[in-house]
């Protein structure tokens, strides 16, 4: 049975079509998905993205646990409301998951976490916490609604939808949030173009959102979500990587800091293990899709597609790939699609951001 | 509620045929098909004067989602194709019946009447 989140009946009235995704039912789109993927490129969408969890992390020792349980530095927040992007190891050095965890203040952080992935977190966390004896609270927060506008009018809707946030937000600088009152806005986002992720009591999230569509903002489901991180050279967990790949073969070590003395969960394994792989951009310059598991073929040997679509934006096929450490951006590799070789542009992610072009 | 034409006729493999004025059969997918791909990004269509085989492969269209084969309802040479659709992949979404992918010449045109009706298809689709 799947979980629903606040909005599901309004995602039915509106006629998307619904899928399970990590065990939720969620829309895939509403019609048509390119036509959402250009609406965030071009002005504004909304995505319903209820089926992740804030987790508030509280207490004397928040910031001593996340400094441990995190790959990426905690210790870097020192501004209320700045958000930091980090991935959370297991021993093996391998991906739990990836996050982003806000400081609201020493003894206060907010992580939202994927909707696949929460229960597992959760529990790691809860087991960390108890083992390493600190005190903090680890409060998954089930009452929350978010929704994530998104383009680059995304902000004046919200503004418009939410007129008592915009003075305290209109100077609100990129990775960072503010709690406002019950609102917290947080300009982050998953689709490389600026916007608003909005985390608010689910008793308010259907007039928001019915704000938001009568101010003709798009609602958008995972089928242009996925394009828009895609192009954007955003990793997606269990696609990308998983509890198996290290951050620093995902292509994620630049979220990993292993430089100074902090000791955190899965450092020692990443300090005595040289890379293995690579992850790097493909562009298909002839017609047809790229897709994800397929192989991938190198003069170094041979690499795999972990996720593959069609980019709106680009008009071409465009991939995420496990490459061998020898591949370099400009060269030109073979994917095997359907039983037959395709030439391939190797490039460094992103492709896309803010509406243009990179690539 | 998926449209269904009723002059048409239709595979189980969701294509409609049409016998056209010159005696070609012109070939397409069925607005269920395209609601189920979703938005559709590319075709790849077959060579005119290719021999095809009932119920054989003889296209693919690709939405974002899944790579499809589209197999010719009846035995025939392929006639002409439509570039246009091939070009602009989106036409078959806004109107299946009308973005035709291709026109086979038939070995035998009585090889229609194999092919179920509308009514044929609707019962398929409805179970």
């Amino acid at each position: 049975m799947s979980k629903k989140t606040a909005l599901n009946e309004s995602h039915r009235l509106l006629h998307a079509r619904m899928v399970d995704f990590g065990g939720w039912d969620m829309p895939l789109h509403y019609g048509s998905q390119i036509e959402e993927h250009h609406a965030v490129r071009r002005d504004c969408g909304m995505f319903d993205i209820s089926h992740m969890c804030a987790v508030d992390v509280a207490g004397v020792h928040a910031k001593a646990f996340l400094l441990r349980l995190l790959a990426n530095n905690a210790a870097r927040l020192t501004q209320p409301g700045k958000a930091l992007y980090s991935c959370m190891l297991n021993e093996a050095g391998g991906v739990l998951d990836d996050l982003i965890v806000y400081y609201l203040d020493n003894h206060h952080y907010r992580i939202i976490v994927n909707a696949g992935t929460t229960d597992k977190d959760l529990a790691w966390m809860a087991t960390c916490l108890i083992s390493w004896k600190l005190q903090a609270t680890i409060t998954p927060r089930r009452d929350l609604s978010m929704i994530a506008i998104q383009g680059p009018n995304a902000r004046e809707k919200v503004w418009q939808a939410l007129p008592e946030t915009r003075s305290a937000t209109a100077g609100l600088g990129r990775f960072f949030a503010a709690q406002l009152a019950d609102i917290f806005v947080a300009r982050t986002g998953y689709t490389g173009e600026d916007g608003f992720e909005i985390c608010l009591p689910s008793e308010h999230v259907q007039n928001f959102w019915d704000e938001l569509l009568k101010l003709a903002v798009k609602p958008c489901g995972l089928g242009a979500r996925d394009t828009l991180r895609l192009e954007a050279g955003m990793n997606l967990y269990g696609e990308d990587m998983d509890e198996t790949v290290s951050p620093m073969d995902a292509g994620l070590g630049w979220t990993v800091d292993i430089a100074d003395e902090r000791d955190f969960v899965g450092k020692s394994t990443l300090l005595a293990q040289a890379q293995q792989r690579q992850l790097l951009g493909l562009v298909l310059p002839s017609g047809g899709v790229l897709r994800a598991h397929q192989r991938v073929l190198t003069n170094q040997g041979e690499g795999i597609i972990t996720s593959g679509t069609f980019s709106p934006t680009m008009q071409q096929a465009i991939a995420l790939a496990h490459l061998p450490l020898g591949v370099a951006v400009g060269d030109t590799v073979e994917v095997e699609i359907r039983g037959n070789r395709h030439a391939a542009r190797v490039v460094k992610p992103p492709f896309v951001r803010n509406g243009r072009i990179l690539v | 509620m998926s449209n269904i034409p009723a002059e048409l006729k239709y595979t189980k493999t969701h294509e409609w045929a049409r016998l056209e004025a010159d005696g070609s059969i012109a070939v397409g997918i069925t607005d269920h098909a395209q609601e189920l791909l979703g938005d559709l990004v590319f075709i790849e269509l077959p060579e005119v004067d290719r021999q095809a085989a009932a119920g054989k492969e003889i296209a693919v269209v690709e939405s974002v989602k899944a790579a499809s084969d589209i197999y010719a309802p009846i035995a025939g040479s392929i006639s002409a194709v439509n570039q246009a659709v091939a070009d602009a992949p989106e036409l078959v979404n806004q109107d299946a019946y009308s973005a035709w992918l291709f026109k086979l010449k038939p070995d035998n045109t009585a090889d229609l009447d194999k092919l179920l009706d509308a009514k044929g298809y609707l019962q398929l689709i409805s179970d």
